[in-house]
């Protein structure tokens, strides 16, 4: 008798359970599934972190990220340590600046890059590879083709090129990286789009009247979502580690603005001095950054990828 | 096979003019021209140092010049800041460098990465696996501009070992560190790839016919699984073998090798254009040609691509 109860019970539990189910949406699922990741959600707390440090640090200072400590700049090896006494908490960079405030600066350069670089590529490659997916036939090929050709030019040398030419500046590395950015984007999408366009509520739809365009951005885009926020999570990261690159050339960002990529390179060209601070600081946001990053996107993508469950 | 390759060859070409084209736009969009300097130059000097590179012709006519003079002499024409020397010579200069590291490199990527792929996947949840994997997700975030100087404050500051800098000929002691700066992160992300794939390919059924065969676990892996679990790999060295090049220009700065990245960025820092577009479409030329091989070669020993 008391088995018998047993099992009902676990069923009934099955059951609400199962009702829970049924009532949660696509979406609720899916931020059920990526809660449950210890390591994304362990990233997500760490990068809010980064981006609060990133954006309060300069009220927690009394130096500002442009301003010369003119009493240790004959000396910075030995004065500029990082310490809590003189007020330079990670201590100072090679021209007795604060990096404190500085690495607070270029957090907030990094992440912009990062995030404006990957909402480019979402808008752009989106809308380019859901146009080419649902059409089909030429213009697709034509339009892949196009990509194809783009994705076989050796894009960091074009960049270069493009930041001497129209001189460096933050709107020209978004024009470059935006240039770049999308083409893997519309790929996947076009794949995706050309196996939507033949469901049922795209034939649907198209009986109904709706055209082209109200198809492809109220049918077809949305039921994108999942692939394009998983893979753009994935571009942050990417767009942060190309820019970092170009700034670590020193074609990147100018001063007195800076990025992890510049003082990491401003850093690494003063390791033989013993000044190790002014490399690992930056250094260490870099890296927490893109670890967490690459962790959330695996979090998303075992949350919103379809193929996974 | 042949009808393939001529295929392949009919977007690579475009691709490269599309290049050249686009490089040379952008070379005469440029604000000032390739001899604005500080103390302008008087007009009739001007006009005759332009005549002299050619600059005084229309610009399709410069453009074909420049497209002719690349596709029957290699010639990308003079520098426009060194007096004395073309583009090719700086080119010949830098690019064995780049070349010699860039091999080791290459190499060094490919057959750690792989070997430690197929470890992982046969010791399957063992802890080499998870030491692999673990060394794969952080060497991700570990780029080249990352390891140099992490490398750097190992064997030189700390270790003293070897110098943190320079080329000297590529002894080996020069070769060390830069090899191993640009190897990692696509050493792990070969390594990645060979173990998921071979973890497949293990899981197949023909895998399994060839244990209930009684094979021993060397003919399995080295005869029957291995082949098939490297496909994948051969499609990603195509972009290893372009982010080694682009990676060049990191390591040259940094390591002060001397090698063709040097040259590109001291070139885009002196605005010395032709230099800057010939090595961007020498950069093309070798990763389309690259991307080429691969292309072929995968063709090749996968059956099952249609060409």
């Amino acid at each position: 008798m008391v088995v018998v109860s047993k099992k009902i019970k676990s069923m009934a539990d099955n059951m609400a359970s199962y009702e829970m189910g049924k009532k949660n949406s696509l979406w609720a699922d899916a931020r059920r599934r990526f809660f449950k990741n210890k390591a994304a959600v362990i990233s997500l707390i760490i990068l809010s972190l980064i981006v609060i440090f990133a954006f309060s640090a300069q009220h927690l200072t009394k130096w500002s990220n442009e301003e010369i400590d003119w009493a240790i700049l004959g000396d910075v090896a030995t004065m500029g340590k990082p310490s809590l006494k003189s007020g330079h908490y990670f201590g100072a960079d090679p021209l007795g600046r604060d990096l404190f405030a500085r690495v607070a600066q270029g957090s907030q350069i990094s992440l912009m890059v990062g995030i404006v670089g990957a909402a480019i590529a979402v808008l752009v490659g989106t809308l380019y590879g859901a146009i080419a997916g649902y059409f089909g036939g030429r213009i697709d090929s034509i339009m892949m083709r196009i990509v194809d050709i783009l994705m076989s030019i050796p894009y960091m040398f074009v960049l270069i090129l493009l930041l001497v030419v129209f001189g460096r500046s933050i709107f020209m590395l978004f024009v470059g990286l935006g240039l770049i950015s999308w083409l893997d984007m519309s790929r996947i999408v076009r794949g995706q789009t050309m196996v939507l366009k033949n469901k049922e509520f795209v034939e649907a739809a198209i009986a109904g009247g709706s055209n082209h365009l109200t198809i492809i951005t109220r049918h077809i885009i949305p039921n994108l979502l999942g692939i394009v926020i998983v893979y753009a999570s994935l571009l942050v990261p990417l767009m942060i580690l190309t820019e970092s690159f170009i700034s670590f050339l020193g074609l990147g960002v100018q001063e007195p603005n800076t990025s992890w990529g510049a003082l990491i390179s401003e850093g690494a060209g003063q390791v033989l001095y013993g000044t190790l601070w002014q490399l690992l600081f930056p250094l260490f946001f870099f890296v927490t950054a893109l670890f967490s990053f690459f962790f959330i996107g695996d979090g998303l993508r075992d949350a919103l990828d379809p193929k996974d469950r | 096979m042949f009808k393939f390759i001529l295929k392949r060859l009919g977007v690579a070409i475009p691709t490269l003019l599309i290049l050249i084209i686009f490089s040379f736009a952008l070379m005469k969009l440029a604000p000032g021209g390739p001899f604005t300097s500080e103390k302008p130059l008087p007009p009739q000097v001007l006009a005759n140092i332009e005549a002299k590179y050619g600059l005084d012709q229309p610009n399709y006519k410069q453009l074909t010049n420049y497209i002719v003079g690349i596709v029957t002499k290699g010639d990308f024409g003079p520098s426009f800041r060194y007096k004395d020397r073309s583009v090719n010579d700086i080119i010949a200069q830098g690019f064995p460098i780049t070349l010699k590291y860039g091999i080791w490199s290459f190499i060094l990527a490919v057959l750690v990465g792989v070997t430690l792929g197929i470890i992982a996947a046969v010791k399957h949840n063992s802890w080499i696996d998870y030491t692999a994997v673990g060394f794969s997700i952080s060497a991700q975030v570990l780029p080249n501009f990352v390891m140099a100087p992490i490398l750097v404050i190992i064997f030189t500051l700390w270790l003293n070992l070897l110098p943190g800098g320079g080329w000297n000929g590529g002894q080996w002691q020069y070769l060390v560190m830069p090899v191993i700066a640009l190897a990692t992160s696509y050493m792990a992300s070969i390594a990645r790839i060979t173990r998921s794939s071979m973890l497949e390919v293990l899981n197949s059924n023909f895998i399994r016919t060839a244990k209930a065969k009684g094979l021993p676990n060397r003919v399995i892996i080295f005869k029957h699984a291995l082949k098939p679990a490297l496909l994948p790999v051969i499609t990603y060295l195509g972009p290893t073998f372009v982010a080694m090049i682009t990676g060049s220009v990191v390591i040259d700065m940094y390591f002060s090798t001397g090698g063709i990245g040097q040259m590109f960025v001291n070139a885009a820092l002196n605005r010395d254009y032709s230099v800057i577009m010939g090595i961007t479409i020498l950069m093309g030329v070798l990763t389309v040609l690259f991307n080429l091989m691969v292309d072929v070669l995968y063709a090749w020993i996968d059956p099952k691509i249609r060409y």
